[in-house]
């Protein structure tokens, strides 16, 4: 299990290397990256830093020992998990950003001054929890659209592609699916399949590959009349190869914009989901949710819901920045011509 | 006209088929009527409740084949979940809840009312926004005014839904005091007081991606001929603005708000249940916590069949319009 996920982080990070050094050989590619860099700098930061933390909490062993809580150290444990000894940070309840003494009554705490965001109601470190939480975000929004997208792709543009009977099935199935209003769909099949972290995954891909399949499906519609895919059929060039060739790569900028756009959605329908307690276990949305309370207590306990909303909205907010970005340089719709 | 208003309502009742069908996989196949039923009655509740229970609510029976009937028998295929299912919902028979044995028919129809009374307010608000601050970016494009909004959208899109209700509740109802945190009553006269507040934090939290969306729509329209013509009539910027440019977008605007009115009925989940309105948003999601798969399964097919509904009427007004769309 941990050599899996390990092995999934190499892949990740293979996968974004290769895709790096493809586009940088393609000069549309690097060009659209160049005018990228420079519109939104702070947002691909952001977004950069997300990522390093959430892979840097993906790479986990068992080994090295934990004082405090021997069980602990035969645990497969993470470098974030390392870096943060959550088991030694651990005080009695509730103290406030960089506090010396407990939040109510005056005992002091075991680590004055070092829980930079404060602690929750079990006295756990909050910073340490909102950085738990980056990962799960990352593999709502980012790791199901992956699985997803290319399923998508398959059936969208083979149904744009092929048309006739292909076209039909998909798109009854389409219909059907898209039907049922995305949110019941999708607590109807967390509700099936039951709570846990791959089922939600498996139900966000499924109501998020609706919306998918139909947007590759109309541009394949759209694509298959073009003349250089029917220069390219007269030429006698088989189906897969137009498709690999001439649809796929003109539909880049479709599928990026696409990935950024749901990537979002999925991030904060969870919050939604963590509400109606069939969230992510360790996600923002279960922190907000179990910190909505704390509002109303006098004096306020404002550190939780702080920590995991603004951490929930820079990604977002990040990622919503660079699509809408990428709209301006990548989608031929709306690019202007660049001197 | 007649030819395709058949084909059209003849695919939308096939699509009902399907949906139902998607239902019955999900909640007959993929979940074992067995766990439905030990969930409700409990792990240690004696064999005879637990058989009685699957009784009262219809889960004793086979999936697809009952194997009790000789093949020739009708009752061999009519004697099953399968059949039990699509029967009871195309006859708007729902039969009991899970949780706590009450008729469902009853709780949809208790529910509709207080869900249209947040709804309807919200959307007629959400809408007349929209389009107001649609129109007016617009003809602002590209310069501040549009950058300032269209970031502001962006920002506003970034909030989950659950944060602005939280936010809300806490400034507008503990801090300001000026309208009750939560609370429902039937009676006329005071209900606004109860309303406004879900009704505020609706429109905000939708305010981002209809404001773009309708800001598009708007651009679509200002580059066609006609607007240049009213212009070299010499029309002014308003009256280009509502007189043309507003009049040609509301045909894609009706078409967006059409597809939306079947949802005001099944209401809002979050909204609902964070500021105790008893309707069906709030229902919906009782049933989720209290593991009733017979509400939660009616709930999602009419949701799909008043969005299936709303489609038919969209395509078919649609086809009024546009001689061209009932030909193809």
């Amino acid at each position: 299990m941990i050599l899996v996920q390990n092995l999934l982080v190499l892949t990740i990070v293979a996968g974004i290397a290769w895709v790096a050094y493809a586009a940088s050989r393609d000069r549309y590619w690097r060009e659209s990256a160049r005018e990228m860099w420079r519109r939104r700098p702070v947002a691909l930061v952001v977004v950069a830093i997300y990522l390093v933390i959430g892979l840097l909490d993906s790479v986990a062993w068992v080994g090295g020992t934990v004082a405090e809580d021997p069980t602990a150290a035969y645990l497969p444990r993470s470098v974030i998990d390392r870096i943060f000894k959550p088991e030694a940070l651990k005080e009695a309840s509730y103290s406030a950003p960089l506090a010396d003494k407990a939040f109510y009554g005056s005992d002091a705490l075991k680590h004055p001054g070092k829980h930079w965001l404060g602690t929750d109601i079990l006295g756990r470190d909050v910073l340490y929890r909102t950085f738990k939480g980056v990962r799960v975000a990352l593999l709502v929004g980012g790791l199901t659209s992956l699985v997803a997208i290319p399923l998508a792709l398959l059936f969208g543009v083979s149904a744009g592609y092929f048309g006739k009977r292909v076209d039909d099935a998909v798109f009854f199935t389409m219909t059907v699916l898209s039907s049922v209003p995305s949110l019941l769909l999708l607590i109807a099949l967390i509700m099936v399949l039951g709570k846990g972290a791959v089922q939600v995954c498996i139900a966000l891909g499924v109501t998020g590959w609706v919306h998918f399949c139909r947007i590759s499906r109309g541009e394949a519609l759209k694509l298959r009349e073009m003349d250089y895919v029917a220069s390219a059929r007269v030429l006698g060039v088989s189906d897969g190869k137009i498709i690999v060739r001439h649809i796929l790569p003109n539909m880049a900028h479709l599928v990026i914009i696409t990935f950024a756009l749901s990537f979002t959605g999925m991030v904060l329908t969870e919050t939604t989901l963590s509400y109606l307690g069939i969230g992510l276990d360790g996600s923002w949305g279960q922190m907000i949710d179990q910190a909505r309370n704390e509002l109303s207590r006098t004096p306020i306990i404002w550190w939780n819901i702080a920590a995991a909303a603004t951490a929930l909205f820079a990604l977002v907010l990040a990622v919503n920045l660079i699509a809408d970005g990428l709209r301006d340089v990548i989608d031929p719709r709306t690019r202007r011509e660049r001197t | 006209m007649a030819a395709y208003l058949v084909r059209r309502i003849s695919y939308g009742a096939v699509t009902v088929l399907g949906v139902l069908f998607l239902l019955f996989v999900l909640f007959f196949a993929v979940t074992n009527p067995d766990d439905i039923a030990r969930k409700a009655v409990g792990e240690r509740a004696r064999p005879e409740v637990y058989v009685q229970w699957k009784k009262n609510h219809g889960y004793d029976k086979p999936l697809f084949l009952n194997r009790e009937y000789a093949a020739s028998n009708a009752k061999r295929y009519t004697d099953t979940l399968l059949f039990e299912h699509y029967r009871s919902m195309l006859t708007f028979d729902f039969g009991r809840s899970d949780a706590d044995d009450t008729p469902i028919a009853d709780r949809l129809l208790k529910g509709a009312g207080p869900s249209l009374s947040l709804t309807v307010p919200l959307f007629i608000l959400d809408v007349v926004v929209a389009v107001a601050v649609g129109l007016f970016v617009a003809f602002f494009r590209e310069t501040l005014i549009d950058r300032t909004v269209l970031v502001l959208c962006i920002f506003t899109m970034s909030v989950a839904t659950l944060l602005y209700i939280i936010a809300g509740q806490y400034l507008i109802g503990m801090l300001l005091k000026w309208f009750p945190i939560s609370g429902y009553s039937g009676d006329s006269s005071v209900i606004w007081r109860f309303l406004a507040l879900p009704v505020i934090v609706g429109v905000i939290s939708g305010f981002g991606s209809d404001v773009r969306l309708y800001r598009t729509i708007f651009i679509e329209e200002m580059g066609r001929d006609y607007v240049r013509t009213a212009r070299a009539k010499g029309a002014g910027d308003a009256r280009v603005m509502v007189a043309h440019v507003l009049r040609n977008a509301l045909i894609p605007i009706i078409t967006n708000v059409v597809i939306a009115i079947p949802f005001l009925f099944t209401g809002s989940l979050l909204l609902e249940s964070f500021f105790g309105i008893p309707g069906l948003g709030a229902m919906t999601v009782e049933a989720i916590q209290g593991n009733d798969f017979a509400t939660l399964r009616t709930m999602v097919y009419l949701g799909a069949l008043l969005f299936i509904l709303g489609q038919i009427l969209t395509d078919v007004s649609y086809a009024i319009a546009d001689p061209r769309v009932r030909l193809s």
